[in-house]
C-alpha cells in the first residue's frame, strides 16, 4: 500500500488486514511494553489545511507510538497562511525527507494531487480532503463496528449500519460506504432530500428520508455533525426542526436491533442531532472510537512505511 | 507577391482539383495551374479560413499566459484566419481604447484577423452597459459584446443590452450561468459529482438563463447568442426558440463534443472548465444539435492558463483549456468521421456561420475564384499525437495530450500569404 487515499481502492483482504494489523497493534501497546520501534527514524509529517485537533493528535500518537519522528505543520502561523501554494509546501517536505505525509485539505481530491503530481516520492495518507474522503475514519469505524459485532474478527457481513446527517457534506459518509460494502455490510443513508448529493440513487446504500424508517432492524447508528450555517444556505429551515426530524433520542435508539451501537466520528453537537442521554449511554461506543482511531492509523502507517507482519 | 497552387486538393470535399492563390485572391480553379511554389495537396482538404467566435487572447494584462502575437500563432496552425478576442483582459476591454489596442497588437501581428469582443458591463460587473457605441464605431469595430466568464444575470440590464446594440447591428454573447446556483461550482453536477465531494454546476443553471433569454430576445425582436451551449436541455430550448422564429444562435466548443464529467474523477485540474464537462448524454445532444444546425457553430473558448493556475489542487485551479490547435481535428473526430457532418457543413459550422454572427465581412466566405485566399489546407489521412509540450500557445493546458486525433493543418493563408507551411508557422 503506497497511499491511502479513498476507501474505494481497497480490497476486503486490504481492510481486513488493516483492521487485523490494528487489532495486533493494539494488544501489543495495551502490554505495556510502550512504544513499538517498527518505524524508528522514519519521518511522519501531519500536513494540515484545516484545524482539526482530534485527527491530527491521533495520527501523531500512532506515528510515536511506532517510533516515528512527527513533524506538525500546521496551515495557520506557517508560510501557507502566506499564501504558499500546496505544490511548494509539498517539495519543501519532500526536501526534508518526509517518508509519509498525512493530509487535511479543505478541497475535494487535493489528496490524490499530492500523491499523484511527482512533488513528493513518499506516501500519502489522506485525513480528509474536502467533502470527498476521510479513509481512516471509516476503518476506525468499521473496527469498532467489528469488535462489537462481529467479536473482532472477519469482516461485517449481513451487518445493517445507518448513517445519518449531512451526507452532501460529509466525507465520513463517503468513506464508510465504499469501506462498509466492501466489508459486506448493509448501509443506510438518512438525511432530508436537501443535504443528499446528486445521484446518490446510484450509490451502493438505502436511502430514507426517515429516521425512524431506517433505525428498524439497524445493528449501528453513525450520527453525523450538522453544522449551523447550512441553516443559512437553505438546506433545511431551523436547527431545531433539523432536531426533531433527524435527531437521535432514547425513543429512536430503541428501535434499533437488540445489542446495536451508538456512533459519531466527533465533535458532537449535544442537544442538536443527539441527545446527551444517547451519548452517555451504554450503547455509545463514541469514546471507544477515538482510542481505536490511534489503533486503526498505527496499523495503516505501519503497512504503508514497509513494516510486514512478522515484525509485529 | 509569390504564388501558390494547391495542386490535387478537394475544396470543401469536392473532387481533385488545383487553386492558384495570387495577389491576396483565389485567382483560378481548375486543372494543370502552375505558381511560384507549388503544394502537394493530394488527399487533403481546402476549408475557408477558420473563424472562431470565442477566444481569450489575455492581453492587456495576463501576457504570461498568452499573447495577441501568441494567440494568432496558435490559431494560425489550427487553420484559424480569425479570433474573437474577448473583453475579460485586465483591463477589461469595456472601452474604446481597450479594444482598438487589442485591434492594431492583432493588425502587427498579422497572421489572422483579430477582431475585439466588448463587455456589455464596465468592468464585466453587471451595473452598468459599458460604452457599446463607441466601441462600435471605434477602429475595432466591435459587433460582438460579451461579459464571458461571467454572465449578465440582471435580467434589466440583459434586455437594455439587447435592445441597444441594435442600433448597429451588434450581438450579445451570452456566458449563461445563473450565478447562485452556481456559486463555488467546481464540475458538473451529477453522480460524478456526488462521489467526488466537488460542488455541482447543475444543468439547470444554464438552461434558465438561455430560456430566459430567448423570451427577451424574442420581446424586443433581438439578436442573441449563446456562448459554450453544453447541456442537452439547452439544445432543446434552443431548438424550440429557432422553431418560434427567434433571433438566437449557438456555439458548442471542441470539448464540450468529446469529453464528459467522467475525466475529473482524477482531479487533474485541466478538465476544469467553465461550463464543466457533462456528460456523454449531453456530448451526444449537442454532437445531434450541430448536425441540424440547432448550434450554429463550433467556438474555441480557447482559455490558456500559466502553469502554476493548473498544478495544483482541483479547487484552487482557474477554468478553462486551451483550444485553437486541436479543434479542427476534435470536429474531424467526433462529427465528420461520424457522418453527422460533411466538409461543406464544417465549412459552415467554422468559417461562414461564426463571420456572419460576429459580421466579420472579410472572412467566412466561399472559396471560388476572386475571394479573399483565407485558407485552412487539412489533411485528414493522418492522425497526431497532442503533446502539452509542442503547443504553439504561450500555455500548456490542452485536455488533449496523449490523445490521437485524426488530421493535421498542413497550410494556412491569410489573405494570400502563408502562415502555416507543412503544419509549421511559417
Amino acid at each position: 500500500m503506497k497511499h491511502l487515499l479513498s476507501t474505494a481502492d481497497l480490497t476486503r483482504d486490504d481492510a481486513i488486514l488493516i483492521l487485523d494489523t490494528a487489532n495486533q497493534l493494539a494488544q501489543a501497546t495495551s502490554q505495556g511494553v510502550g512504544k513499538l520501534p517498527p518505524l524508528r527514524g522514519r519521518t511522519v509529517v501531519n500536513l494540515f489545511y484545516e484545524d482539526s485537533t482530534r485527527t491530527r493528535i491521533s495520527f501523531e500518537a500512532a506515528a510515536k507510538r511506532l517510533s516515528a519522528d512527527v513533524i506538525n505543520f500546521a496551515a495557520k502561523g506557517s508560510s501557507v497562511s502566506k499564501g504558499e501554494s500546496l505544490k511548494d509546501t509539498a517539495l519543501t517536505l519532500e526536501a526534508m525527507g518526509a517518508d509519509a505525509i498525512v493530509l487535511r485539505h479543505g478541497s475535494s481530491g487535493a489528496a490524490n494531487t499530492l500523491a499523484n503530481s511527482g512533488w513528493i516520492s513518499g506516501s500519502v495518507v489522506n485525513a480528509g480532503d474536502g467533502t470527498h474522503e476521510h479513509p481512516t475514519q471509516a476503518l476506525l469505524d468499521a473496527y469498532t463496528l467489528r469488535r462489537h459485532l462481529r467479536e473482532g474478527a472477519g469482516d461485517l457481513a449481513g451487518a445493517t449500519v445507518t448513517i445519518v446527517g449531512d451526507i452532501l457534506h460529509s466525507r465520513v459518509a463517503r468513506s464508510n460506504v465504499h469501506l462498509l460494502k466492501t466489508l459486506g455490510a448493509n448501509v443506510r443513508l438518512v438525511a432530508p432530500p436537501t443535504l443528499l448529493p446528486f445521484g446518490v440513487d446510484t450509490w451502493d446504500a438505502d436511502v430514507s428520508y426517515d429516521l425512524e424508517d431506517a433505525l428498524v432492524g439497524a445493528d449501528a447508528v453513525m450520527m453525523l455533525r450538522i453544522q449551523q450555517e447550512r441553516m443559512n444556505a437553505a438546506y433545511f429551515p431551523t436547527i431545531h426542526e433539523y432536531s426533531q426530524r433527524y435527531g437521535l433520542n432514547q425513543v429512536r435508539v430503541n428501535l434499533m436491533n437488540q445489542g446495536s451501537i451508538v456512533m459519531h466520528p466527533g465533535p458532537m453537537n449535544r442537544g442538536v442531532e443527539i441527545t446527551s442521554e444517547v451519548a452517555d449511554s451504554p450503547q455509545s461506543v463514541i469514546v471507544e472510537q477515538v482510542t481505536n482511531g490511534v489503533s486503526v492509523r498505527m496499523a495503516v502507517l505501519y503497512l504503508m512505511l514497509g513494516g510486514n507482519e512478522a515484525t509485529v | 507577391m509569390t504564388s501558390y497552387v494547391l495542386k490535387n486538393v478537394s475544396i470543401v470535399g469536392g473532387s481533385a482539383t488545383d487553386l492558384l492563390i495570387s495577389d491576396g485572391v483565389i485567382a483560378q480553379i481548375g486543372d494543370g495551374l502552375n505558381a511560384d511554389q507549388v503544394i502537394d495537396a493530394k488527399g487533403c482538404i481546402a476549408l475557408p479560413g477558420l473563424v472562431d467566435l470565442h477566444t481569450h487572447l489575455r492581453e492587456p494584462g495576463k501576457e504570461d499566459a498568452e499573447t495577441v502575437l501568441s494567440g494568432s500563432q496558435a490559431a494560425a496552425v489550427g487553420g484559424f484566419t480569425s479570433v474573437h478576442a474577448m473583453a475579460n483582459t485586465n483591463p477589461v476591454a469595456d472601452n474604446a481604447g481597450v479594444v482598438e489596442q487589442v485591434w492594431r497588437l492583432g493588425k502587427e501581428a498579422g497572421l489572422v484577423d483579430v477582431r475585439p469582443v466588448g463587455a456589455v458591463t464596465k468592468g464585466l460587473e453587471g451595473v452598468t452597459l459599458a460604452e457599446l457605441g463607441t466601441m462600435a464605431d471605434s477602429a475595432a469595430g466591435v459587433r460582438v459584446f460579451s461579459d464571458d466568464g461571467k454572465c449578465v444575470h440582471d435580467p434589466v440590464i440583459m434586455r437594455r443590452a439587447l435592445e441597444y446594440v441594435k442600433a448597429f447591428d451588434g450581438v450579445i454573447a451570452q456566458h449563461a450561468q445563473e450565478p447562485q446556483l452556481t456559486d463555488g461550482a467546481q464540475m458538473n453536477e451529477g453522480i460524478i459529482s456526488g462521489q467526488l465531494g466537488l460542488r455541482g454546476w447543475p444543468a439547470v443553471a444554464e438552461e434558465a438563463i438561455i430560456a430566459r433569454d430567448v423570451l427577451l430576445a424574442s420581446h424586443v425582436d433581438a439578436r442573441l447568442h449563446i456562448c459554450h451551449l453544453s447541456t442537452a436541455g439547452s439544445v432543446e430550448i434552443i431548438r424550440w426558440a429557432k422553431s418560434r422564429g427567434i433571433k438566437v444562435t449557438a456555439e458548442v466548443t471542441p470539448h464540450h463534443l468529446i469529453l464528459t464529467d467522467e475525466l475529473a474523477t482524477s482531479y487533474n485540474p485541466v478538465f476544469k472548465v467553465n461550463p464543466p464537462l457533462r456528460t456523454q448524454a449531453d456530448v451526444e445532444a449537442v454532437r445531434e444539435g450541430l448536425a441540424d444546425g440547432t448550434i450554429d457553430i463550433v467556438a474555441t473558448d480557447h482559455a490558456p492558463h500559466p502553469a502554476q493556475d493548473k498544478d495544483c489542487e482541483w479547487s484552487a485551479a482557474a477554468f478553462g483549456m486551451t483550444g485553437l490547435e486541436t479543434a479542427l481535428q476534435v470536429v474531424h473526430a467526433t462529427m465528420v468521421k461520424t457522418g453527422l457532418l460533411t466538409w461543406e457543413q464544417v465549412a459552415d459550422r467554422m468559417s461562414y456561420a461564426p463571420a456572419q454572427i460576429g459580421r466579420v465581412n472579410t472572412q467566412g466566405q466561399a472559396l471560388v475564384v476572386g475571394a479573399p485566399a483565407h485558407i485552412a489546407l487539412f489533411d485528414p489521412n493522418t492522425e497526431v499525437t497532442i503533446t502539452a509540450e509542442n503547443s504553439v500557445s504561450a500555455s500548456r493546458n490542452t485536455p488533449f495530450a496523449g490523445y490521437t486525433l485524426p488530421g493535421i493543418v498542413q497550410a494556412t493563408f491569410f489573405n494570400g500569404k502563408p502562415t502555416v507551411l507543412d503544419g509549421k508557422l511559417v
